[in-house]
């Protein structure tokens, strides 16, 4: 049970390599994570989607979306939200310091069934994480993808993340980009209004489609009667879940939805599976 | 040898004879309690007893166990954690009930579910304990194992399994590990515990014996409950019917059911730390508890003692049967003596299985 193949429970030892705060109320900070130890770089082979255990010695471990893409690296981003007793420990750490990671964990975004598909993304606030590292992802492959509608909104433009990435597919030409914040805000000239409505005035067509949502409750509730009015069906709605988790492989039983485990059979699931499903998440 | 028939000395030693080289445990009463305890005598067991009060899922799955140690020094920081050593001997229990064996088989297939992702704490000691089971000629009063594919006689998850006759003891070797375990046992002792080959009579004996039991298990028809609907239903249809409600009622959520009950595996992983070694350990956790699912946002998806009640249910009737074709519960009947409120699990899956009949005539809307 010592090394990583038979021990699935002990995490890599990694360091900052770098970090800043992500938003303009510095709730969030981002993080690349370089490996200690090249080959455990190597052994974490991960798709956009999946998540990773974080921990700090004497603090804990959190799951946390793994918000870059493999092409980015070996390197890995993530971005953490302060609440609780390791995310806080996590925001007073710079550079140089030590964070142990475990992973990957859970089953990322369906990329063999987006192939040669058009695909809209939908994020709002903070769960834009590992939407970030599939957009990387798609990009990076952008021949073999259709369409690229990707709408994303925060509050206020301060509390948009990963603006330098925002920036550059703005700059593409090749993707529909729809950056919106609530409202009106001094120096802001984009798009303004929550994402639901964004979503209606874009107007994505269902066909040859799949969609990828991630955001917070309220978000999905209002959104989804908008996917529903263009006509997408259910089974082309693909959602990113949260919920409490420790053991991250389907044993410790805190995550569950119905028989699924979040960390293990999800945490992206069908919107046709979870209509299913009770909604305990 | 598959099966033997030996008297009370060779019984003893035949135990005797396996805790060589292996640390034994048999159960015995302390302070008024039916538990396990070390022994190298079987003289010290008391095998008479029905079934100990906690099941022995702890010597595989401790309710506190260290997973692996890091330096809490600052200047250790970057130093990979050092996983915990695994079990420095083998293992024997010695009386096991065939209900809570077929509970380790059944978590063997939670713990061992993705073979890349094999829980080492939890294979270690399994694979490193003999496990010996006697059957139950007289099933306590709340047992019903027969009700959830169990067997008072039954085998599943055991290496030996012996069977009080009255004037002897039939041994039986289920598991090729039993094999291996009889096999190796040193010349003298071997010698003592060989036994002769069981006679007619002793087949007999056994097969009235287990008749006996069966019998005694279906006087009580609570022990038979109908779960032929469970399969079929929908599990928002079960999930969202009244009778949780009722049973929320009573319910006080006090967890007791989780850490008697022989397949209840959820845990919590926790870092601590004294001065300057720390440790990452995992603790008993359950269902019954708020914080156990509660987000660090605040946000609780089981925030009502309704919702775990039901989870417990569901999760042993209706979620382990769809991911691995089972029932999540061995029947050994320790939540019933035990719930504070005499919440009957036997009752509760009946009522769950009415539920799943009645909604499996009408189309979900």
């Amino acid at each position: 049970m010592t090394d990583h193949q038979s021990n699935p429970y002990l995490p890599y030892p990694a360091r900052i390599s770098r970090t800043w705060a992500e938003t303009e109320d510095k709730s969030l900070r981002s993080y690349w994570l370089s490996f200690d130890r090249p080959e455990d770089a190597a052994a974490f082979a991960f798709t956009p989607g999946q998540f990773a255990e974080l921990s700090l010695a004497g603090y804990g471990e959190i799951p946390i979306g793994i918000a870059s893409s493999p092409g980015e690296g070996p390197d890995l981003l993530f971005t953490v939200n302060k609440v609780g007793v390791v995310t806080t420990r996590l925001h007073e750490l710079g550079v140089g310091d030590a964070v142990f990671v475990r992973g990957p964990l859970g089953h990322g975004y369906p990329l063999a069934a987006m192939r040669g598909k058009n695909i809209l993304v939908v994020a709002g606030g903070f769960a834009v994480t590992t939407l970030r590292a599939t957009m990387h992802h798609l990009l990076a492959h952008r021949a073999d993808y259709g369409k690229i509608t990707f709408v994303y909104g925060a509050r206020t433009p301060g509390m948009l993340m990963y603006r330098e990435d925002l920036a550059a597919w703005e700059k593409r030409g090749d993707v529909d980009m729809f950056v919106t914040v609530d409202r009106e805000a001094p120096g802001w000239s984009g798009m303004t209004g929550f994402v639901p409505a964004v979503v209606e005035r874009a107007a994505p067509s269902p066909e040859n489609a799949l969609a990828l949502v991630c955001g917070p409750p309220v978000m999905i509730k209002f959104t989804q009667p908008v996917l529903d009015r263009l006509g997408w069906g259910a089974d082309q709605i693909y959602l990113s879940l949260e919920n409490r988790m420790k053991c991250g492989m389907g044993v410790c039983g805190r995550c569950n939805v119905g028989p699924w485990y979040v960390c293990k059979d999800g945490p992206v699931f069908t919107k046709a599976q979870l209509d299913r499903l009770p909604k305990e998440y | 040898m598959s099966q033997r028939i030996l008297d009370h000395a060779g019984l003893s030693a035949l135990f005797k004879a396996l805790a060589q080289g292996r640390k034994a445990f048999v159960p015995a009463t302390v302070q008024g309690k039916a538990t396990w305890i070390p022994a190298t005598d079987l003289a010290q067991a008391d095998l008479s007893l029905a079934n100990t009060a906690f099941s022995p899922k702890n010597f595989f799955f401790p309710q506190s166990e260290c997973l692996m140690r890091f330096g809490a020094d600052p200047a250790q920081a970057h130093e990979p954690m050092q996983p915990a050593p695994g079990l420095d001997q083998d293992l024997m229990l010695f009386g096991l009930r065939p209900c809570d064996a077929k509970a380790l088989a059944l978590l063997d297939r939670i713990f061992g579910q993705d073979p890349a992702m094999l829980d080492p704490y939890w294979a270690d000691k399994r694979e490193r304990t003999l496990l010996v089971g006697q059957s139950c000629p007289a099933p306590c009063p709340v047992c019903f194992c027969t009700g959830v594919g169990g067997h008072p006689f039954g085998t599943e998850g055991l290496d030996l399994l012996f069977t009080d006759l009255g004037e002897s003891f039939l041994v039986e070797v289920i598991s090729e590990r039993g094999e291996r375990a009889m096999k190796d046992l040193p010349m003298d002792a071997a010698k003592a515990a060989a036994g002769d080959e069981p006679g007619k009579k002793d087949l007999a004996r056994r097969e009235e014996l287990k008749n006996q039991a069966e019998a005694a298990l279906a006087l009580d028809p609570a022990n038979a409950p109908d779960l032929s609907a469970l399969d079929k239903a929908e599990v928002l249809d079960l999930y969202e019917s009244p009778l949780w409600e009722r049973l929320a009622e009573t319910c006080l959520n006090c967890g007791a059911c989780t850490f008697c009950c022989p397949t209840c595996h959820c845990f919590d992983i926790q870092d601590e730390t004294k001065v300057d070694e720390g440790r990452r350990v995992r603790n008993w956790d359950s269902c019954m508890s708020a914080l156990f699912t509660k987000h660090g946002t605040g946000h609780n998806p089981r925030g009502r003692k309704l919702d775990r009640v039901r989870q417990r249910f569901m999760h042993k009737f209706k979620y382990i049967p769809i991911k691995n074709q089972e029932i999540g519960c061995v029947g050994c009947g320790r939540c019933v003596r035990l719930c504070p409120v005499n919440i009957d699990v036997r009752q509760v899956a009946a009522q769950m299985n009415g539920q799943a009949a009645s909604a499996s005539g009408g189309q979900r809307p």
